[in-house]
C-alpha cells in the first residue's frame, strides 16, 4: 500500500492553494477518499496541495436565513454542531452516520461532495434540502444548485481549477421535518441506499417533499415522482407506500459483490418509507 | 514447633489483568515493522495479476536501473532455495512443487514472481512497478465443485482432475443404519472461503551477519521453531547458524502457522546483499497471498429413529485446497472428519473427503481449523433432523449426547473424548434464557408475524494438539523455568503465544508453584536463540500443553529447591509452601530466593545435585483434550430488509479449570466475533477468472464492535484427566461454537416460511430473498 512519489504542499491561505490548484495541484482535505486510492496507485497525483487545514474553509455560521458550511468541516463537526442540529438537523444525521469515528474525525463535507462517490450519504441530503454548493477557482466564483452538482459516479459539475469551497443550506422552520435512512455495505460502512427526506406538513396536508437518493444509482438523485406523489397528500400508510413505490422510478440501479439491482430497489423503497415516517413523525 | 501448612493458590482461577497489555494498548511493543537497523533495505514482492498463465519472459532491466535499487530477483535466481514445505502426510496426496517464486507458470492471483529489493521502499514499490511480464493468459477455475467436473480448467496440467487427493474413513456398519433407519435427512452446507485478517499483516526482517555466518530472521509467525527448521533446511544452511524470532505478533489465528515463501526468500536475499532486508506484507497482499480458511461444500446424510437417536452419518467434503499445499493444507479436513460426531454416541460413520486444487490461494488453517465445518455441519444436521421429527431442538441433543458415565469414550472416528458432562453446558444455556419462556415470547412474537428465532448448538472440540503420533512435527511442548541468582523467575516457553495471553497465565502458575509474588516472575517465548526447541501455538495447545510443561519443570524445581533447602536447614523433613522451604520438626525456613542464592554460590551441594536453579521439561501429552459447550442466540429479522439482529448471545463453555476468567472471557468474546463473522458478514469472493474480489477492507466484512452483540458468556467446569492442571483449550471455542448457533437461530425465526437451511454469509439479501420466495 504504498503510493508513487508526489509533492505535498500545505499552503496558509485559500489564495494560496487556489493558485496551486490552478496549475494543476490536488486538493487534499480528509484524504480518506484520495489517501486510498493513492496507496492502492488508482490515482497518482503529482502535486497535492492541502485544503483540509485552511482556517478559512472551516466554519459553520447562520447568516441571514442560511446555514453556510465551510468545505473543510469534518463529519464530525457536522454531527456535533448545536448549530445544524438546532436549524438542520438532517445534516447532522446524515453525517452521523458516516463510515466510523476516525473516518468522521477525517474526512470533510467537501471533500465527500467534490468526491462524488455514488454511495457516499452527503449527496441525498443536500438535494433533499436544495442546497446550494459554492464552488471557487483562482478567480472565479459561483453557486450550483446540488441537483445540478452530481453529474455521474465520481463526476461532478466542479471544473478544472475550482474547489468545493461552501455548502448553504436552509434554516428548517418549525413545521419541517425531516430524517435520513440508510443501509450501510457491511465493509465500508458506505450506503447500499440512504434516502434523505425533508417534508412539510400544513392543515394536514403534505406541503412540500424532497426526497434524495444515494447509493442506488450511478450518482445521487431526487425522486421527483415519488415527491409529486407525496405531495397534497394526508400521509397515510397507503400514501406513503405509494410514494415509496416510486422511489426507484426512472432509475437503472447499481449491481455489485453487496447488492443486486432488485435488492437495492427495494431497499430504496423500505428506506424511503422509513424516512418518510420518521420525518412526517417530527413535522410540527 | 509444629506449623500446618497448606498449599495455598492464590493466582490460579483469578482474573488477573493481562500483562501483556499495557505495552499493546498504549502502542509501545515492537513488531516486526518495528524493528530498524542501521543499512537496512526494502523488498517488495512482485505478484501475478492473473490465477493462471505462463510466464513467456521477464525483463527486469527497467526495474533494476532505477536508482536506490539494489537487486531484483526471480525464479531463476532461487533454485536453489528448497521448496515451501507441506507437513501433512495422507495417502496417495499429490504434492505441487511449490517453488518460492514462480518459474515458468502462475497459479493464483498473487503469485509471488519476483522480488525488487532497494535502500527504500518507495523506491522499491516503484521499481515494482517496472517489472515487465510477458503473460500467456490461461483458463483458470475458483471454484471448487467445478473444478471437478470434466473438462474444466487444469490447475496443474499433471492432474487434469484437479484432485490432491481422495479420503476415505468408516466406522460401524453404516449401510445397515440408514437401511433400517424410521428417517434419514440429507443437506449440502458450505463452510465459506473466509480470510483470517490478523490486524498485522505478515511482515520478515532478514540480516545476514556473514563473519558469523549467521542469518536472524524476524517474522510475525505462530511457529518460530518449526520455522526455524523449515527455513533452514529451504536455504541449506545448518539450523544453529539460523535464528528465529518472533517479535509481537499482531494475531494470527492459524494464518501464521506457517511457512511462506516469502519467509525464505527475506533470508535469500539478506544472504545475497549481504544487508539487512524488510518486507512488509500490505494488507491487499494479506488478502490475495496469506492463506484463507474453510473453503468446504459438505455433504450430510443423518439416519435416525423416529424419537430422534441418531444411529448413523455420512459425510462428503469437498474440499477447496487453493492451488498448493502450505504446510498443513491437506490435513485440515481430515480434522472435520475427526469430530463430525460432535458429542453425540453414534457408532456408524461414513466420510469422505475429496481435495481439490483451485486456481486461488491455498487453505489452511484458520482459528478452530476444520471444527468449525465439522461443528456446523452436524449441528446444522441435528437441527434439521429436529425439524422433520418435530422434536425440540435442545431434546434430540439430550438424547444423543455421550453421557457423562461413558468418558473416556471411544468415537465412531478413532478419537478418546477425555471427560464430559455434556448437558451441563445445555441445561445451563437454557436456564439463562428461561427457555420454556422464550419459547412462549417466539409463539407471541409469531403471532403479530415477527421473525424471531432461537437457536443453540451443542458443540463439542478437539484440543491441545496433540500426542506426537498424531502431528506432523511433534505435539509435545517444552518449558524451561530458573530461578536466577537473585530469586526472579524466568519462564522460557516452546509455545510461542501472540496475543491469548499466556505470560500471564505462566506467570500465575510459577507463582502460585513457587509461592513467589508474581511480580517475579516473567515469561519469555519467541526467541530461537532463548528459548529450547518448541512447538508453538495453535489448536487451543498453549495453555493445555504447553502449560503443563511449564507444570513439570516447577515439579522439578521444587523437588531441587526442597533439596537444597534441606542442606540449608540440616533437616531431612521440610516443606515447601508460600515461597518458604520450613523444617516442619523446628519451623525454621528459608525463602526460595535464598536457596536459589545458595543454589548458585554453591558453597555446598546436596548429594547427586547440579548447582543452579534451571529446569527444563518437554511434556508429551498423552491424549487430546475435548472442551465443549453450548451456545444459544436469539434472533429477530426485519422482515422489510432481511436484516438480522441478534438479541441474545449465550455461550456456556467448559473448557476444563479456568486459570484466569478474564482471559477465557476474552478468548470466547474473540472466537465469537469471529464466528459471527462467518456466519453474517464474511466471505472470500473470487470471480470466473479467478480474480478475488474481496481484495480489501472495503470489501471484506470483518465485523467492527458496533457489529457485535452483547455477549452473556458462562462456564461449566469439567476438569480434564489429560494434564494435572485440569484445562482443555478455550482459543477457538467461540468461533467452533458460533456460527451454527446463529444459522440454527435464523432459520428457527424463518421456519414459519418453510425455511430448513442457510448457508453462510447470511446477508440481508440472501434472507430477504428467502423471504420474497415464501410469499
Ligand atoms: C473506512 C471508510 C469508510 C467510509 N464510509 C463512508 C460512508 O459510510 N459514507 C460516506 O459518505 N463516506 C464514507 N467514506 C468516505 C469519507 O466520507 C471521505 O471522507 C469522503 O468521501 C472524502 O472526504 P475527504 O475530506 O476525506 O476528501 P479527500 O479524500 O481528501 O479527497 C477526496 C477527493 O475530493 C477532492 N477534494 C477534496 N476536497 C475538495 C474540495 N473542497 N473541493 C474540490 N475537491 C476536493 C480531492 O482532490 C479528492 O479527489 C468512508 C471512507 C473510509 C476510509
Amino acid at each position: 500500500m504504498i503510493p508513487q512519489t508526489f509533492d505535498y504542499t500545505a499552503p496558509s491561505t485559500l489564495d494560496q492553494a487556489l493558485g496551486l490548484i490552478a496549475q494543476g495541484a490536488k486538493p487534499l482535505a480528509g484524504g480518506m477518499s484520495l489517501i486510498p486510492m493513492m496507496k492502492l496507485r488508482l490515482a497518482s497525483p503529482e502535486h497535492l496541495v492541502d485544503i483540509g487545514r485552511l482556517p478559512e474553509l472551516r466554519y459553520i455560521r447562520d447568516d441571514a436565513g442560511v446555514l453556510r458550511l465551510g468545505a473543510g468541516c469534518t463529519h464530525y463537526e457536522v454531527e456535533t454542531s448545536p448549530l445544524l442540529r438546532g436549524k438542520c438537523p438532517l445534516l447532522s444525521e446524515t453525517a452521523a452516520r458516516i463510515g466510523d469515528v476516525q473516518v468522521r474525525n477525517m474526512g470533510t463535507i467537501g471533500g465527500s461532495v467534490a468526491h462524488a462517490d455514488p454511495a457516499a450519504d452527503y449527496p441525498a441530503a443536500l438535494l433533499a434540502l436544495e442546497a446550494q454548493i459554492v464552488l471557487r477557482g483562482a478567480k472565479s466564483q459561483r453557486t450550483v444548485a446540488a441537483s445540478g452538482f452530481f453529474l455521474d459516479t465520481f463526476a461532478t459539475a466542479l471544473e478544472p481549477g475550482e474547489i468545493v469551497s461552501e455548502i448553504i443550506v436552509p434554516v428548517e422552520d418549525a413545521g419541517a421535518g425531516t430524517s435520513y435512512q440508510k443501509m450501510a455495505q457491511p465493509a465500508s460502512g458506505f450506503a447500499l441506499v440512504g434516502v434523505a427526506a425533508r417534508l412539510r406538513r400544513s392543515g394536514g396536508t403534505i406541503v412540500l417533499a424532497r426526497l434524495g437518493v444515494t447509493g442506488l444509482a450511478p450518482h445521487a438523485y431526487r425522486a421527483a415522482s415519488a415527491e409529486k406523489a407525496l405531495e397534497g397528500t394526508p400521509g397515510t400508510a397507503a400514501d406513503i407506500q405509494m410514494a415509496a413505490s416510486r422511489i426507484a422510478e426512472g432509475v437503472e440501479a447499481n449491481a455489485d459483490l453487496h447488492a443486486s439491482a432488485d435488492y437495492r430497489r427495494h431497499l430504496a423503497a423500505v428506506s424511503a418509507a422509513r424516512a418518510i415516517t420518521a420525518a412526517l413523525a417530527r413535522t410540527a | 514447633m509444629a506449623t500446618t501448612i497448606t498449599k495455598t493458590k492464590t493466582l490460579i482461577g483469578k482474573a488477573i489483568r493481562r500483562r501483556e497489555d499495557p505495552r499493546l494498548i498504549t502502542g509501545t511493543a515492537t513488531y516486526v515493522e518495528d524493528i530498524k537497523m542501521p543499512g537496512m533495505h526494502y523488498a517488495v514482492v512482485v505478484r501475478s495479476p492473473h490465477a493462471a498463465a505462463r510466464i513467456r519472459s521477464i525483463d527486469t532491466s527497467k526495474a533494476a536501473s532505477r536508482p536506490g535499487v539494489v537487486a531484483v530477483f526471480t525464479g531463476r535466481d532461487v533454485s536453489n532455495v528448497g521448496p515451501v514445505p507441506c507437513g501433512a502426510s495422507l495417502p496417495g496426496l499429490r504434492v505441487p512443487h511449490h517453488t518460492i517464486l514462480a518459474t515458468d507458470r502462475v497459479y493464483y492471483a498473487g503469485h509471488p514472481v519476483a522480488v525488487v529489493v532497494a535502500t527504500d521502499r518507495y523506491i522499491a514499490a516503484d521499481a515494482a512497478d517496472d517489472v515487465e511480464i510477458d503473460w500467456e493468459v490461461l483458463k483458470a477455475v475458483a471454484d471448487p465443485v467445478k473444478a471437478l467436473e470434466p473438462g474444466a480448467p487444469a490447475v496443474h496440467p499433471e492432474w487434469p482432475d484437479n484432485k490432491a487427493f481422495d479420503f476415505h474413513q468408516e466406522h460401524g456398519d453404516v449401510e445397515k443404519a440408514f437401511a433400517e433407519a424410521d428417517v434419514i435427512v440429507k443437506q449440502r452446507i458450505l463452510s465459506q472461503r473466509l480470510i483470517p485478517t490478523p490486524m498485522e499483516t505478515r511482515g520478515v526482517v532478514a540480516e545476514w551477519r556473514a563473519a558469523d555466518r549467521a542469518l536472524n530472521l524476524y517474522s510475525s509467525t505462530q511457529i518460530p521453531h518449526l520455522l526455524r527448521s523449515m527455513v533452514a533446511q529451504m536455504l541449506g544452511l545448518e539450523e544453529n547458524r539460523l535464528r528465529v524470532v518472533a517479535p509481537e505478533v499482531g494475531g494470527g489465528f492459524g494464518c501464521k502457522l506457517n511457512v511462506y515463501a516469502e519467509e525464505a526468500l527475506m533470508g535469500f536475499v539478506a544472504m545475497k546483499i549481504n544487508k539487512p532486508v524488510k518486507w512488509i506484507e500490505t494488507r491487499r497482499e494479506n488478502y490475495l497471498a496469506t492463506i484463507h480458511g474453510r473453503g468446504h461444500v459438505d455433504d450430510y446424510e443423518l439416519a435416525a429413529t423416529r424419537d430422534g437417536i441418531i444411529t448413523g452419518i455420512k459425510l462428503r467434503i469437498i474440499q477447496d485446497l487453493g492451488a498448493y499445499h502450505q504446510l498443513l493444507t491437506p490435513a485440515i479436513p481430515t480434522l472435520s472428519v475427526l469430530m463430525m460426531p460432535g458429542l453425540y454416541r453414534t457408532q456408524n460413520i461414513c466420510a469422505d473427503i475429496v481435495g481439490v486444487f483451485t486456481n486461488c490461494v491455498p487453505t489452511d488453517a484458520y482459528r478452530g481449523a476444520g471444527r468449525p465445518e465439522a461443528t456446523h455441519g452436524i449441528e446444522r444436521m441435528v437441527d434439521i433432523l429436529a425439524a422433520e421429527l418435530k422434536m425440540d431442538p435442545a431434546e434430540i441433543r439430550l438424547k444423543n449426547f455421550v453421557q457423562p458415565s461413558e468418558f473416556p469414550f471411544p468415537t465412531a472416528t478413532g478419537l478418546i473424548y477425555d471427560s464430559g458432562d455434556y448437558a451441563a453446558p445445555l441445561r445451563k444455556a437454557l436456564d439463562i434464557v428461561d427457555y420454556q419462556n422464550l419459547r412462549r415470547e417466539q409463539a407471541e412474537a409469531r403471532k403479530q408475524g415477527r421473525l424471531m428465532g432461537i437457536g443453540m448448538s451443542t458443540y463439542g472440540e478437539i484440543c491441545a494438539f496433540g500426542p506426537s503420533p498424531a502431528t506432523p512435527a511433534g505435539g509435545w511442548e517444552s518449558a524451561t523455568v530458573k530461578i536466577e541468582p537473585s530469586g526472579k523467575v524466568t519462564v522460557l516457553t516452546g509455545a510461542s503465544p501472540h496475543g491469548q495471553g499466556e505470560e500471564t497465565t505462566f506467570a500465575q502458575i510459577a507463582a502460585d508453584e513457587l509461592g513467589v509474588d508474581i511480580d517475579d516472575v516473567l515469561v519469555v517465548h519467541g526467541d530461537t536463540a532463548l528459548v529450547q526447541y518448541g512447538i508453538g501455538t495453535f489448536g487451543s495447545r498453549a495453555t493445555a500443553v504447553g502449560g503443563t510443561a511449564v507444570y513439570f519443570a516447577l515439579q522439578d524445581l521444587k523437588a531441587k529447591i526442597k533439596k537444597f533447602g534441606a542442606l540449608l536447614l540440616n533437616s531431612d523433613d521440610v516443606t515447601l509452601a508460600n515461597g518458604q522451604c520450613i523444617d516442619n520438626k523446628t519451623g525454621a525456613s528459608k525463602s526460595v530466593q535464598e536457596i536459589a542464592a545458595a543454589s548458585y554460590r554453591a558453597m555446598q551441594l546436596p548429594p547427586n545435585t547440579e548447582p543452579g536453579m534451571v529446569s527444563t521439561h518437554f511434556w508429551e501429552p498423552p491424549n487430546f483434550t475435548f472442551p465443549f459447550g453450548a451456545h444459544l442466540v436469539v434472533t429477530e429479522i426485519d422482515r422489510d430488509t432481511g436484516a438480522v439482529k441478534v438479541l441474545r448471545y449465550v455461550a456456556v463453555d467448559d473448557c476444563g479449570n479456568i486459570l484466569n476468567p478474564l482471559i477465557v472471557t476474552g478468548q470466547v468474546h474473540g472466537g465469537v466475533a469471529q464466528g459471527i463473522g462467518q456466519a453474517l458478514y464474511e466471505q472470500a469472493v473470487y470471480d470466473e477468472n479467478g480474480q478475488l474480489i474481496t481484495g480489501e477492507l472495503m470489501d471484506y466484512a470483518v465485523p467492527k464492535a458496533h457489529m457485535m452483540p452483547w455477549i452473556e458468556s458462562d462456564h461449566t467446569v469439567t476438569p480434564t484427566p489429560v494434564n494435572p492442571l485440569g484445562v482443555k483449550g478455550v482459543g477457538e471455542a467461540g468461533t467452533i461454537g458460533c456460527s451454527p448457533a446463529v444459522v440454527n437461530s435464523v432459520v428457527d425465526a424463518l421456519s414459519p416460511l418453510g425455511v430448513r437451511h442457510i448457508d453462510m454469509p447470511m446477508t440481508p439479501e440472501k434472507i430477504w430473498k428467502l423471504i420474497r420466495s415464501a410469499q
